[in-house]
């Protein structure tokens, strides 16, 4: 008889430190969903963040590499480059990745790295207990925007499309948004990191899905309330969907002998 | 460059640099331009490209080091160089790999500073170098070629160290040691086959055993847990000291006033104590090879039988506290630092020691 549904066998079997409500888990199931159906858990390495998923080598049974705050794309390229055939992930959230890790980030995505990353954007900074994050939304409010993000007052400026930003870059293959506010988006979140996985061993090119994720610690709300205000707030902002898709042009490109 | 250990090959010391740690089993190289050390850079590029090895120049030497935490976490060995602004920008990398207990290379041909400084030769990273340099308590080994000939081998040692003591270990040079040439004899090339296996702690391939998941990370928010890594990360570095303490001691033994110099202000120092012995005067020169470890215990042993030393540096006097820590403060220690990219020259050198020498003993 074969098992079609069970607890992925690369996430450990654990209780998490994550809050109630937190989307960290969710992504963390389909992740490991996926490399399992890929069969690669023990030829996978992934990059943990700074930020809430610093935790991630408690959960993730697969070999982890924690590097320093925004460093994780910088730490992903050499592994990736001396362990080409190993499916690498870098795990990032909105902190990491769009404000103390950007050049790290840009450049990884402009040199084609052939890692993928998962950057979890909940738009508040989480471990830290709910600074401003590059992809706080106007208006949101956090404690060092207390009265709300307002782009005109203390140099806060305004929430970042990184993938949009990204997606000018030759280098980028494969750049897809989801959300985990509820099933249907989970599922077709999973369709995404799938193909971006799948993409990575292929050997494409850099690939990179963002995932819309509730805080309701940080946002000061109940976990129903929460993937409401996703849905309301944060969808409206940063669309869902394949914001650029180049794998079949590499692909073919890569049958060609050309740029591999 | 396919030269023997005896072919004699005319090479700058950033060049010596790179060609022995390619020799040495160097397969990823991640580094930022920045004077006194592109030729090191461009060599890299040169070799590693067409030899299928990975060379990337990345956008910062913040992301060079980070590059090569990542390719150190794999097990391979990896390195990077810059010069003294760009390895500040290196120093929270290095804190992160020696808390993991990686092993890597990195060079640092340093320049005046503070700041900006000039792009002139300085050895004022000398505490920088030799007290950890980041964040936190740690040390490196550090490696201090005073020729192009010293720059290969010790560049082809330090990859071994590394991974011998689980650490990173430093090339520090300056801009004369870099970019003067001079004839060297090249180390052969390691069979990647022969570099020592890493099995045991670094990650990937964990397909081909049946081992259980590993996490590289400098991670540990229990205190008595992280206090317990750091002691014997300690105990680690004391058993390093003992065995791998290098130096180069010239008429030393009859001396009453022993030079202590290294790298470019050795040289100098060398000159000035072949013109005392030409002239009958009792001043050798005490070589520091290794910085940390620092020759303590051969500078308290000449302290002990009553030697007067005159320390040179290219910095504000920061191997002279060493010295002084070394020798217990019991002997008079006389100074020639010069900063900023002024270097010492022979004639100053050899004018102090003969100086101290008719002084006589305090």
């Amino acid at each position: 008889m074969k098992k079609i549904a069970g607890h992925p066998e690369s996430l450990l079997n654990v209780q998490t430190k994550y809050c109630g409500g937190c989307g960290h888990g969710i992504i963390h199931r389909i992740l490991c969903e996926v490399i399992d159906e890929m069969g690669l858990r023990t030829k996978t390495v992934i990059t943990n963040p700074v930020g809430c998923a610093i935790w991630a080598d408690l959960y993730f049974d697969t070999d982890t590499v924690q590097p320093a705050h925004g460093r994780t794309p910088a730490a992903a390229t050499g592994i990736k480059r001396v362990l080409p055939d190993h499916l690498v992930i870098c795990y990032q959230g909105d902190g990491d990745l769009a404000a103390i890790g950007t050049a790290e980030m840009v450049h990884a995505a402009n040199r084609g790295e052939k890692f993928t990353t998962i950057f979890v954007n909940n738009a508040i900074y989480g471990m830290t207990g709910g600074q401003m994050a590059p992809t706080t939304l106007v208006g949101q409010k956090a404690t060092t925007a207390p009265l709300g993000r307002d782009p005109d007052e203390a140099g806060m400026g305004y929430p970042i499309r990184v993938l949009e930003m990204l997606a000018t870059l030759e280098g980028t293959r494969y750049l897809a948004r989801g959300a985990v506010n509820n099933p249907g988006n989970v599922r077709k979140l999973k369709g995404y990191i799938r193909k971006a996985l799948e993409a990575q061993m292929a050997g494409v090119g850099f690939t990179m899905v963002e995932v819309l994720s509730q805080c309701p610690t940080n946002w000061g709300m109940d976990p129903i309330k929460a993937v409401d205000w996703l849905e309301n707030n944060m969808i409206p902002f940063y669309k869902l969907g394949e914001i650029k898709d180049g794998i079949e042009a590499a692909k073919a490109a890569i049958a060609q002998g050309g740029s591999k | 460059m396919s030269g023997t250990t005896t072919e004699k090959t005319l090479m700058k010391g950033n060049e010596a640099i790179a060609e022995a740690a390619i020799r040495a089993g160097c397969t990823a190289y991640f580094g930022y331009p920045i004077t006194p050390q592109n030729e090191l850079i461009a060599w890299m590029a040169d070799r590693l490209i067409p030899m299928g090895r990975v060379f990337i120049q990345a956008e910062s030497e913040v992301a060079a080091i980070n590059m090569v935490f990542g390719a150190a976490s794999a097990g391979k060995r990896a390195m990077t160089s810059s010069s003294s602004p760009g390895i500040s920008l290196k120093q929270e990398g290095l804190s992160y790999s020696a808390g993991a207990d990686l092993p890597l290379v990195y060079v640092n041909m340093v320049r005046g500073g503070p700041g900006l400084g000039s792009i002139a030769p300085a050895q004022s990273d000398f505490n920088q170098s030799t007290k950890g340099g980041g964040h936190g308590d740690y040390r490196v080994i550090v490696l201090a070629p005073a020729s192009v000939q010293e720059c290969a081998d010790l560049t082809y040692l330090a990859f071994d160290l590394a991974d011998k003591w689980r650490m990173p270990a430093l090339i520090l040079g300056d801009g004369v040691v870099g970019t003067m040439m001079e004839g060297v004899a090249l180390p052969p090339m390691r069979d990647l086959s022969t570099l020592p296996d890493k099995s045991s702690w670094a990650v990937g391939e964990q397909y081909k055993t049946d081992r259980k998941s590993r996490h590289i990370s400098s991670l540990d928010l229990v205190p008595a847990e992280l206090e317990k890594k750091v002691f014997n990360r300690f105990e680690r570095y004391a058993k390093m000291a003992a065995e791998e303490t290098r130096f180069e001691a010239v008429e030393c033994e009859d001396a009453d006033v022993v030079i202590v110099a290294y790298g470019t202000s050795a040289r100098v120092s060398l000159g000035a104590v072949q013109e005392a012995r030409k002239q009958g005067l009792k001043i050798g020169l005490l070589r520091p090879i290794t910085l940390f470890p620092f020759p303590s215990a051969e500078l308290d042993r000449l302290a002990k039988a009553g030697k007067r030393f005159l320390c040179v540096e290219m910095s504000m006097g920061q191997m002279r506290d060493e010295i002084r820590l070394a020798t217990h403060d019991r002997s008079e220690i006389g100074l020639i630092a010069h900063v900023g990219g002024v270097v010492p020259t022979e004639e100053e050198v050899f004018a102090e020691a003969k100086k101290m020498l008719a002084g006589g003993k305090k």
